[in-house]
């Protein structure tokens, strides 16, 4: 291999270094600027924190900046509640819908695999188009359905289930719906693919041998489908713990998830050393699954992990 | 996998795709609503359409998202089509761990975080906000996942073919515009479609790194959302939602001929 990196002309060092410094740059970079000014105070200036980074002041300037920075954004997460109880909120909400979503989507991804050949690419097709769709409006959707007069609670009265109409909106259902139902391809996808590979003579197999259909279901398929299952709760799990959009237009005010608590510090108070802040623990809470997710991602499309 | 559905398999198929479609359907039918209330049922009418038309904030926002929509996902495509290559065909190289690490994280990252990070590297560059900063934003997003359906195009098919061409005196270059580029075609093509549709969605990174006359459709309709439903809302994203199937639907037709022609070869090399 060593030769043939060698042998690389000019074209191949541009094919890798464009993207890479373009990651770098705009990927890699900007998380160390977090760093930084999580570790800066905040203040009443343009831009919102101090101390500001100046180049031109040489070594002493240099110095003067290291000797300014303090963990303060750091000592008030750790001492206010608030952000605990908002980080333990995020963490719970997104274990639950993992949860409910491995509950929907292993029977969908199941029933996908095993229809018929000729339908399977329609059937994939018809769980990735709403995704496609944006998620803004696939979330705007529920509001119209679950909002005081909406149709949830109309026909929810029709059928008797309930005498006056519920509140839905602004509680924490409504954000489990929404997060399930626009969370639910990225569940079901993974699991599809790793079902759809698998060798069907072991079932032949252990059909043979005289084992029944739920126990062959339990001791060959979910073993072997576990790769996929842990790629689509990965894939669902790390996104919801930081989500803003669903819980800010369908859940109540009273717990806010972390995301939507970095966002008011962010564009409400103002205060970018606190939101850096969140920002970095929020990436420390997430710094092992993403790896683990990694892994799984290079293992399956590399085989090389 | 072998096939045979069991009535248990039909009908959780069934019942998945009608959660997935009623909320969505229930959406369109009543952009068509005569009536401003969602329950009561005024009859059909393009009534939100005419106004919809009228309302200039709305139209102006979404022909800076398709503006932005257009120039990332391009952008995106080069970029995640260089970095499938490297990482499908280069080996080993030097940072090839960091390489690898960059490409996937951000299709987990929290937007919130991969927002807040763009706009402070923007502020510590002195760049001022606006189409462009959502641009960058949105490129250095959806690359990543034009990078994953072009690698996982180029890790199934045959490298005999690049090989023999490259064995026959065809320099890599030419090699990958004539055989390889051809035959990964159909997943950049996917790979794009992604991208804009990405990029037409996002609010979080673009809240973050947009400014002064670059508001994208979906801060706009975020902003009337936050009031309430609307009948206009759900006119536009009818509109969208119509987009996107048409869009779809084209994008299957063109791998599917693709993966017809695949399949027929791989068919004749069994043979």
């Amino acid at each position: 291999m060593a030769s043939r990196t060698d042998r690389r002309g000019w074209h191949a060092r541009i094919v890798v270094l464009l993207p890479y410094l373009w990651l770098a740059l705009f990927f890699l970079a900007p998380f160390l600027i977090v760093l930084k000014i999580s570790l800066s105070q905040a203040a009443l200036a343009q831009p919102p924190y101090l101390p500001v980074f100046d180049l031109a002041a040489g070594w002493a300037g240099l110095k003067e900046f290291a000797a300014q920075l303090s963990a303060d954004s750091f000592r008030l997460l750790a001492s206010d509640i608030i952000y605990l109880l908002s980080y333990l909120k995020s963490l719970e909400v997104a274990a639950v819908s993992t949860a409910i979503l491995v509950l929907i989507g292993y029977p969908v991804a199941y029933g996908i695999a095993r229809a018929p050949r000729a339908w399977q690419p329609l059937l994939v097709m018809a769980v990735i188009l709403p995704f496609w769709t944006s998620f803004l409006i696939r979330v705007y959707a529920w509001i119209n359905i679950l909002q005081r007069d909406g149709l949830f609670n109309e026909v929810l009265l029709r059928l008797h289930v309930i005498d006056v109409p519920v509140a839905w909106l602004s509680s924490d259902t409504a954000i489990y719906i929404g997060v399930v139902y626009s969370y639910l391809p990225f569940m079901v996808l993974p699991l599809y693919a790793t079902l759809e590979k698998m060798d069907g003579s072991l079932l032949e197999a252990a059909a043979d041998l005289g084992c029944p259909r739920w126990k062959a279901f339990w001791l060959v398929t979910f073993p072997l489908s576990l790769p996929g299952l842990a790629a689509g709760a990965l894939l669902c799990f790390i996104p919801i713990v930081g989500e803003f959009v669903i819980p800010d237009l369908l859940g109540g005010s009273e717990t806010l998830m972390i995301g939507q608590t970095l966002w008011t510090e962010f564009f409400s108070n103002r205060d970018w050393p606190v939101a850096s802040a969140i920002a970095i623990a929020l990436l420390m809470l997430l710094l092992a699954p993403i790896l683990f997710y990694e892994r799984l991602q290079k293992r399956s499309l590399q085989g090389d992990a | 996998m072998p096939h045979g559905a069991s009535r248990f398999n039909v009908v959780s198929v069934a019942l998945g795709l009608a959660f997935l479609y009623l909320p969505i359907t229930i959406l369109v039918v009543y952009s068509f609503n005569a009536s401003r209330l969602v329950t009561l049922w005024g009859g059909w009418s393009l009534a939100w359409y005419r106004e919809l038309l009228r309302d200039d904030a709305v139209l102006e926002a979404a022909w800076i998202s398709l503006r932005v929509a257009f120039v990332s996902a391009t952008a995106a495509t080069i970029l995640g089509t260089l970095a499938a290559i490297v990482l499908a065909r280069m080996g080993r190289f030097r940072g090839r761990l960091l390489f690898s690490g960059m490409i996937y994280a951000p299709l987990v990252m929290p937007e919130v975080i991969t927002g807040l990070s763009l706009l402070l590297l923007f502020v510590a560059l002195n760049v001022d906000r606006g189409f462009w900063t959502v641009v960058i934003a949105h490129v250095t997003l959806t690359m990543c996942f034009v990078t994953v359906i072009v690698q996982s195009r180029l890790a199934d098919f045959d490298r005999s073919l690049e090989e023999a061409a490259m064995d026959l005196g065809c320099p890599p270059f030419r090699t990958f515009l004539a055989v390889t580029l051809p035959l990964i075609a159909p997943a950049i093509a996917a790979g794009w479609m992604l991208a804009f549709s990405l990029s037409l969605d996002d609010l979080v990174i673009a809240s973050f790194t947009t400014g002064p006359g670059a508001t994208t459709l979906p801060i706009r309709i975020y902003s009337e959302v936050r009031m309430g439903v609307k009948p206009e809302i759900n006119a536009v994203c009818t509109i969208m939602i119509a987009i996107v199937a048409l869009g779809t639907i084209a994008a299957s037709l063109l791998t599917k001929r693709g993966a017809a022609r695949r399949d027929r070869a791989a068919l004749g090399a069994q043979v």
